[in-house]
């Protein structure tokens, strides 16, 4: 019963990371048409704006210790902070305390002008091109960029960490009475609660704002929407903008849990794509119930229990799963008849 | 329809004649790639002695290779007599004069591995068959080592392993051309379970969680062997996909297995992951039957450990070498690398470094680049000054046999680079294991 | 539709580039037989890839899946029977052709992204576990390689081989012996031309299949399917089939791949794999006969070669320059070549994207156009490519 608990707790995690990447990935398959192979290297772009942030914070200049030495024997030299300079110690701790939650600020900026540039320098050409094309293009994008991180960064996992007072553990047992045996990290709460609230406001976003009512009306309908006359390229601008966004917050946000490095864009692509295509291609609800729906199934197929019965479940489970729905929902739990058939 | 990708009648013409000349130039090709009349592959001609680098310089291990490369361009920096000399100056044997190796001058060539076994076996061909290489040396996985190993045993080069751990590569698959300076995972089982003993008592439970591939389970196997001789248990081994990246799954049912140490057989971004995780569950902050809960990392990477910041603090575990050693050897060449790129090297910068000095010795002492030849002295060779105390390179397996250094995590580390403490140096004596052990045969040298 | 002389003509210039290639490309310092071993071999994987993608449109993204079952299964041809290659690549050919068909069977029940979701679900699936429970078959993160005859019947297969034909000819062996054709060595340039010869022959049999019915039947699935559909022809079996020769293709380069290096790894089964052909017959031209041979060449010279560039050979390069500017030209290139030859992996499929959608071929096509006279202008119309019609596939249509 603890483990049963516990393995749904991780699939909620899990599944809010991948309904986060896939959200933005319909929502731009949706609306614009385009398979953007690139988007991984979006949340990695985000992860690394808490990286960046948090590099920012410990910008130093560097004084010579009279005592100290380094592992040469030369004179150690200590790097101060300039924030530390700047605004006393205490605001200097606290901003690198909560650096990963603040980097959701510099994340939002950032992503949207990347977005932006993405969109009207690249992808817009794109727009009638074929699917096989699109891919090609975003791939080598995807790659490029992966390369420029690399290229700054290294290619090494770079750790970050959550702020102190959602540092260790929660006695999540005690709140349900379950006993002492049930912990689960802070910070992994904190993540799922943050997933939905995302998928909360972007889904508000989409239905109550006029611009939403276009947009949805697009992904209906598109050819309809341009006769009526309105502007839809700067919505386009827009709609690929707020998936780089949401995209970058949540590749920010895990950095805690899950150290980024130059790759971590192309380790969630084939997942965030079969997660799009198990929930059906342009649904945004398909894709937040496939995104939960795998994360749990992925984390039961991982258990000892699951895996006594049928060795290396844990392995192939996701692809299994998007095999089955497949084979039994033509276009995924909420696709529409003839998107992406051709 | 038919004619999409027409030709001009002339355009044939011209690569007909094209075809005749090449038909005719084949034999040429067919004979040259073993032409040489010094009786073993690539033999050097002229003042160069070509050496071939085969290191990750993309994927995962990007750094580490990055690092194996600086190693590289130091040690042939001394072997030509640039640079302070580094230890060469340490060395026990005095055949290397810093004038190249045998009287050539050493140049290198290098590769990127990718950590793929087709990818390093392509780049290592490449350097083989196109840059006329005499030896290939690099590395940072056993798969890719095994790999690249058995391809240079059929080409008749030496191969001298970069960073591989697995028992494997000087075990069932170790070849003659094949050589390891590196420890492997019999070692550090020999080498880390007294020293757990010791801190954590006998009566212990513990959960192993193991990279679901050769590497994981031989090291899984040893460290099993080992602790289970002095009285552990193990509760439970479970195996996890290469590259899981989330490791919760497999890290809550640990919390109810009554187990109340867990071994984390991960290596690289896996061990990041999982070791990260594992403290965020709360995991050493837990008590289990009456104990306070351990996580032991078997082999530690100081370089990858930087991924996993505070996280590896007090944490056990295995290393083959530690810039931290205050012996000659180390220091020389903790300060001609410092020196040169203002970091200390990593176990994987050593290994690779002592690996050519090596390499060249034997060459020297044997008179003669062919790999029969210049493996027989490497076979038995005893030295010291390399950093790891007195080494035995061992006929039998061509394995290094050194004391093993059994380190924990810095807990109040004095810098970025002062992650890992030396807690015990294991003598070489303790982790010493019969040949047959392992299995597996040499097989006769190949000269190509 | 009759085979012109324009097709013997393409053929016999295609198989002499190929033959002669150790002389083509010697002043890129690519003339070494494991660089054009690959480059036959993968060219080969692209054009059986390019019938199944470039005719019918249908883009697998699990490819790599018949690689890896071509290569396990002449692995254990080696091992258990002959060191000779020649059943060892009828095997991984046939095997992988069984394969294809399951697969397909399955996967060609959806299209468009359903499909390459399906087959790389398959190849994933297969990839995952060649890594791990399959490791008695596969020899997981090692590779299944070959060893020397055992001589204890109780020692695993994986480390001791038994090579039952061989051992009934009385074959000899020292150590662990190489792969051979009736005798002749598969390493080196023998290896080479051993490849190149099958290559020529599939590209001819390629030509046979897009000139045929069958494959006119093909296109005619990729520019309209619902109106073959109407007309009451089942396209199914004409799907499976292009599946089931592709599959076979590549089946018949894993084998290949250990002919020339017996080895088989199970990362060549990993998506990256599957991406990597797309990506070759992409970037030559899809739809075309050369251009995913040109593609598979240009991409394996860009990982082999271009990787190689490290520091000294860029500051050598720049030599010629004053200081200063060669170490800026240095650390410049330093970006692209050596360690960063992904980036311009990443830099040419954008490239050749935005500017040659049609892909290399696109391009030589466009400058033969330049230099060509106008009345030579009907070839010029017929050659373009039916791959890019721009507008066709405007990406979410409502249900048609």
């Amino acid at each position: 019963m603890d483990a049963l608990f516990l393995q749904v707790l991780n699939g909620l995690d899990k599944g809010g990371a991948y309904a986060l990447i896939a959200l933005g990935l319909t929502l731009v398959f949706g609306t614009l048409g385009v398979v953007n192979f690139a988007h991984g290297a979006l949340f990695m772009f985000g992860a690394f704006c808490a990286v960046s942030l948090e590099r920012i914070f410990s910008t130093s200049y560097v004084t010579i210790s009279e005592t100290e030495k380094d592992f040469l024997g030369n004179p150690l030299k200590v790097d101060v902070p300039y924030i530390q300079e700047w605004f006393g110690s205490g605001t200097a701790n606290f901003l690198q305390d909560y650096s990963v939650p603040l980097s959701i600020l510099l994340a939002i900026v950032v992503m949207g002008f990347v977005g932006v540039v993405m969109e009207r320098g690249l992808i817009k050409h794109f727009y009638k091109r074929p699917h096989a094309d699109q891919i090609l293009v975003t791939f080598g994008l995807a790659i490029v960029l992966a390369e420029i991180v690399r290229h700054y960064y290294g290619a090494n996992p770079i750790p970050q960490q959550a702020p102190e007072i959602v540092a260790g553990a929660a006695n999540v047992g005690n709140w349900f009475g379950l006993g002492d045996n049930v912990v689960y990290p802070w910070w992994r709460l904190v993540y799922f609660v943050f997933s939905l609230i995302v998928i909360g406001a972007v889904f508000a976003f989409l239905q109550f704002t006029t611009f939403g009512m276009v947009v949805r009306a697009g992904m209906q309908d598109r050819e309809t929407v341009g006769l009526l006359g309105i502007n839809i390229e700067k919505r386009f601008t827009i709609v690929f903008a707020l998936a780089a966004i949401v995209a970058g917050v949540a590749g920010a946000m895990y950095t805690p849990i899950y150290p980024p490095d130059y790759n971590l864009g192309m380790e969630f692509l084939v997942l965030s794509f079969v997660v799009v295509v198990v929930g059906g291609m342009g649904s945004l609800g398909g894709a937040v119930l496939a995104g939960f729906l795998l994360g749990i199934l992925q984390s039961f197929a991982s258990m000892n229990e699951v895996k006594s019965i049928l060795p290396a479940l844990d392995q192939v489970i996701i692809y299994l799963v998007a095999v089955i729905i497949l084979l039994t929902l033509p276009r995924g739990l909420l696709g529409r008849q003839g998107v992406m058939e051709d | 329809m038919s004619d999409r990708n027409d030709l001009t009648r002339r355009r044939v013409i011209k690569s007909g004649a094209v075809a005749a000349a090449g038909a005719a130039a084949t034999p040429y090709f067919f004979s040259r790639a073993f032409a040489d009349g010094h009786g073993y592959r690539n033999a050097p001609k002229g003042d160069t002695v070509t050496l071939g680098f085969n290191v990750p310089q993309t994927g995962a291990y990007a750094d580490e290779g990055a690092d194996e490369l600086r190693a590289y361009e130091l040690a042939v920096e001394h072997l030509n007599g640039e640079g302070d000399g580094g230890m060469l100056n340490t060395f026990s044997s005095k055949a290397l004069k810093g004038n190249g190796v045998l009287g050539k001058k050493v140049d290198f060539v290098t590769g990127d591995t990718q950590t793929k076994s087709d990818a390093a076996r392509a780049s290592a061909k490449r350097m083989i068959e196109n840059d006329g290489a005499i030896m290939i040396t690099g590395g940072s996985s056993s798969g890719v080592a095994i790999a690249v190993q058995g391809l240079c045993q059929e080409a008749g080069v030496i191969f001298m392993a970069g960073l591989t751990h697995s028992n494997d590569t000087t075990g069932k698959d170790k070849r003659a051309n094949g050589f390891r300076h590196f420890f492997n995972t019999e070692m550090t089982g020999a080498a880390l379970a007294p020293v757990l003993k010791n801190a954590f008592g006998s009566d212990r439970n513990a959960y192993h969680l193991t990279a679901d591939y050769t590497w994981g389970w031989s090291q899984e196997g040893s460290i099993q062997k080992y602790t289970e001789e002095l009285g552990w248990n193990t509760t439970a081994a479970v195996r996890t996909p290469l590259g899981a990246g989330d490791f919760s799954s497999f890290i809550t049912p640990v919390l109810d297995s009554g187990a109340d140490v867990l071994v984390l057989n991960h290596y690289g971004k896996d061990m990041v992951n999982s070791l990260t995780q594992a403290v965020q569950f709360g995991l050493r902050d837990k008590q289990v039957n009456g104990k306070d809960f351990q996580i032991v990392v078997p082999l530690f990477s100081r370089l990858m450990a930087q991924g996993a910041g505070e996280s590896i603090k007090g944490i056990y575990g295995s290393t083959n070498w530690n810039w931290s050693l205050k012996d000659e050897g180390s220091q020389a060449f903790v300060k001609s690398f410092g020196t040169k790129y203002g970091f200390p090297p990593s176990q994987a910068a050593h290994t690779c470094y002592s690996q050519v000095l090596l390499y060249a010795d034997a060459a020297e002492r044997a008179g003669t680049f062919m790999p029969s030849e210049l493996g027989k002295s490497l076979e038995g060779f005893e030295f010291d000054g390399l950093g790891n105390g007195p080494v035995l390179y061992r006929a039998e397996d061509h394995q290094c046999f050194k004391d093993v250094l059994v380190v924990q995590g810095a807990q109040n580390p004095q810098s970025k680079f002062d992650l890992l403490e030396v807690v015990e140096v294991t003598p070489r004596s303790q982790v010493e294991y019969a040949p047959e052990l392992l299995g597996g045969e040499l097989g006769p040298y190949n000269n190509g | 539709m009759t085979s012109s002389w324009k097709d013997w003509a393409l053929l016999i210039g295609f198989s002499a580039v190929i033959l002669c290639l150790p002389i083509l490309l010697e002043p890129i310092g690519a003339n070494y037989p494991d660089l054009l071993q690959k480059i036959a071999i993968f060219g080969l994987f692209a054009i059986g890839f390019n019938i199944l993608f470039g005719l019918t449109g249908y883009l697998s993204f699990g490819h790599a899946a018949f690689i890896g079952i071509g290569s396990y299964m002449a692995m254990w041809s080696y091992k258990l029977l002959t060191m000779n290659v020649l059943p060892a690549i009828i095997f991984s050919t046939a095997i992988a052709g069984l394969l294809a068909f399951a697969i397909g069977y399955v996967s060609l029940r959806r299209s468009g992204i359903y499909f390459s979701i399906l087959t790389l679900a398959f190849a994933q699936m297969m990839y995952n576990l060649a890594y791990s429970v399959l490791t008695p078959l596969t020899n997981g993160e090692t590779g299944l390689q070959t060893r020397a005859i055992r001589s204890d019947p109780n020692q695993s297969l994986l480390d001791g081989d038994i090579r039952v034909i061989d051992q009934a000819f009385g074959v000899e062996e020292i150590g662990v012996p190489t792969t051979n054709f009736f005798g002749m060595a598969m390493s080196g340039y023998t290896g080479f031309y051993f490849c190149a010869v099958i290559l020529i022959l599939g590209f001819f049999i390629a030509q046979r299949i897009t000139h045929s019915n069958f494959g006119m039947m093909l296109k005619a699935i990729k520019s309209n399917q619902n109106r073959l559909n109407y007309t009451g022809i089942n396209t199914r079996p004409y799907l499976i089939t292009a599946f089931v020769i592709s599959g076979m293709y590549a089946g018949l380069a894993g084998g290949l791949m250990t002919a020339t290096d017996p080895i088989a790894g199970a990362e060549r089964m990993q998506w990256t794999a599957s991406g990597e052909v797309v990506l070759m017959t992409i970037l030559g031209g899809v739809g075309t006969l050369v251009g995913p041979v040109l593609g598979a060449g240009l991409i394996k010279y860009a990982e082999q070669k271009v990787s190689s560039w490290n520091e000294g050979i860029i500051a050598d390069f720049f030599s010629f320059l004053p200081d200063g500017l060669r170490d800026f030209m240095a650390e410049i290139s330093s970006l692209f070549v050596g360690e960063g030859w992904h980036m311009t992996l990443g830099l040419m499929f954008m490239i050749i994207v935005i500017f040659l959608p049609g892909g290399l071929m696109e391009g030589f096509r466009r400058l033969s156009v330049l230099f060509r006279r106008p009345k030579n202008r009907e070839t010029m119309k017929s050659a373009t490519i039916p791959s890019t019609k721009p507008g066709e596939s405007i990406a979410p249509r409502a249900a048609e």
